[in-house]
C-alpha cells in the first residue's frame, strides 16, 4: 500500500512530469521562470493547489459525476451519467478551491499568502492543475493515491520550474544569437531538460 | 472593387498570423498545443477545435461585455468556454473517436488554453463581436500555422509520413530512411519551437528581445 503511493509520487514527480513530459502549465512555467524567487513562489503555489484539489476533484468524481455514482442519494440515480459535466464540475471546484485557499492562507498565514503573492490567483487558470484531475480520472485513482498524485506532480512541476529558472539566471551573462535570446533559448533549454528527465524513465520502485 | 473588409479589420485577422503571434511572441496557449503535435491529423484536429471555441467563445464574450460584473469576469469567461469545449468534447467523440481518445486530456484542457482567456479578456471585453470574432480566428490562424509547422517535422522526420501517409520510405519497411526516434518525443517539440521562434525572429528583427 505505501510502496504504491510512494511510487505514484515518484511517478508522478519525475518520470511523468507535468511539465517536462506533459507540457502543461507551460504557460506560467515560460513567464515566470526569468527569476528564481518568483519561480519557486509559483512552485509552491502548484505544489498546494494540486494537493488540495486533486482529491477534493477526487471526490467529485466519485460521488457526483462517475456512471451510477448518485446511487448514494437514491437508487433511482443508479444508471445517471454525468461524465459530460467533468470539465464544468472541475474547473469550479479548483476556482472555488482556489478562492477558498486564497482567503485562508491571507487570514491565518499572511507570510505563505505574501510569498505566494499573484501566483495563487492565477493557479486557478493553470493547465497543470486542471491536467492533474483530467489524469486523476483517466487513471482511475483512489482517494490516497490521488493525494499522493497531487503532491508528487506538483512536486515535479517546482522542480522543473526552479530548475528552468537557474538556468536562465546564468544564461543571461551568455552571448546568445539576438533571433535566439529570450524565449527561444528557453525553449531549447527546455527541450534538453526534457531529455535530462526522461532519464528516470522506467523507475518502478 | 468595395473591399471584404476594412483595413482595421484586415489587420485584426492578419497580424496574429506572423507579426504578433500568440505562441512565439505573446508566449500563449503553448501548455495544451505541444502534446499533440506528434502526428498532423491530431494537430489538425486540435486546431479546428481550437478556432471553433476560439471564435466562438470570443463573440459570446463580446455580445455579453456590458453585461458582466467586472469582478467576476473570470468566472464567467471561463464558463462559457467550458461550455463550448463540452460541445466539442461531445462532438469530437461522436465523429472522429479513435483521434479523440489520442488527445486525450488534452481536449479538455482547451478550457485552460491561455490563448483563449487571454483573447477573452484582452481583446472581446473591449471590442463588438464582429472585429472579436475575426481576432479569435486570426489568433486561432497563428496558433495552428506554429502546431501544423511543428507536427510536420515531427512526423516527417519522426515517422517518415505525413497524415499517416508514407512519403520517406522508412528502413522498416525496406527503404532508405531510418526514422528519427527523439522526433516522436517531447523534447523535439520545444527544439523545433525554438528554432521556429529563431527563424521568426531574423525574419522580423524587430521582435528580437531586448538584452
Amino acid at each position: 500500500m505505501f510502496e504504491d503511493l510512494l511510487n505514484i509520487v515518484v511517478r508522478a514527480a519525475f518520470v511523468e512530469n507535468m511539465a517536462l513530459a506533459y507540457f502543461l502549465g507551460m504557460c506560467s512555467f515560460l513567464a515566470v521562470s526569468k527569476r528564481l524567487e518568483t519561480a519557486q513562489g509559483l512552485g509552491l503555489a502548484v505544489i498546494f493547489v494540486l494537493t488540495v484539489t486533486v482529491p477534493i476533484n477526487n471526490l467529485v468524481y466519485q460521488y457526483i459525476l462517475a456512471p451510477g455514482a448518485l446511487a448514494w442519494l437514491s437508487p433511482a440515480f443508479a444508471d445517471v451519467d454525468l461524465m459530460f459535466l467533468r470539465f464544468l464540475a472541475f474547473i469550479g471546484a479548483i476556482a472555488a478551491t482556489v478562492q477558498i485557499v486564497e482567503m485562508a492562507l491571507d487570514k491565518y498565514a499572511p507570510k505563505l499568502y505574501a510569498a505566494l503573492g499573484v501566483f495563487l490567483p492565477l493557479i486557478a487558470v493553470n493547465c497543470a492543475i486542471l491536467g492533474g484531475s483530467l489524469f486523476m480520472v483517466q487513471r482511475d485513482y483512489t482517494f490516497p493515491e490521488s493525494v499522493a498524485f497531487g503532491f508528487g506532480a506538483g512536486f515535479g512541476f517546482f522542480l522543473a520550474v526552479v530548475a528552468l529558472a537557474s538556468i536562465r539566471e546564468k544564461l543571461r551573462y551568455s552571448n546568445i544569437p539576438p533571433g535566439l535570446r529570450g524565449l527561444g533559448i528557453t525553449f531549447i533549454t527546455t527541450g534538453l531538460m526534457a531529455i535530462g528527465f526522461m532519464g528516470f524513465m522506467g523507475i518502478q520502485l | 472593387m468595395p473591399k471584404l473588409l476594412s483595413r482595421k479589420e484586415r489587420e485584426t485577422l492578419l497580424d496574429p498570423l506572423f507579426n504578433n503571434n500568440p505562441i512565439a511572441l505573446q508566449v500563449l496557449g503553448i501548455c495544451s498545443a505541444l502534446a499533440v503535435t506528434v502526428r498532423m491529423d491530431m494537430a489538425l484536429i486540435m486546431c479546428l477545435a481550437v478556432t471553433c471555441v476560439m471564435t466562438i467563445s470570443n463573440v459570446a464574450v463580446s455580445i455579453l461585455r456590458h453585461g458582466i460584473p467586472s469582478h467576476i469576469r473570470v468566472i464567467v469567461q471561463l464558463t462559457i468556454i467550458a461550455s463550448l469545449v463540452i460541445i466539442t468534447d461531445q462532438i469530437l467523440e461522436a465523429f472522429v473517436y479513435e483521434i479523440s481518445q489520442e488527445l486525450s486530456v488534452f481536449v479538455g484542457l482547451i478550457i485552460t488554453n491561455c490563448i483563449i482567456m487571454g483573447r477573452a479578456e484582452a481583446f472581446a471585453m473591449q471590442n463588438g463581436p464582429v472585429l472579436s470574432a475575426l481576432d479569435g480566428f486570426g489568433n486561432a490562424l497563428g496558433y495552428s500555422v506554429i502546431l501544423m509547422g511543428v507536427a510536420f517535422f515531427r512526423e516527417l522526420f519522426g515517422m517518415g509520413t505525413l497524415f499517416n501517409v508514407p512519403v520517406l520510405h522508412t528502413v522498416a519497411d525496406g527503404g532508405w530512411y531510418p526514422t528519427n526516434g527523439l522526433m516522436v518525443l517531447a523534447p523535439a517539440a520545444f527544439f523545433i519551437i525554438g528554432f521556429f521562434i529563431w527563424a521568426i525572429r531574423e525574419w522580423k528583427p524587430e521582435q528580437v528581445e531586448a538584452e
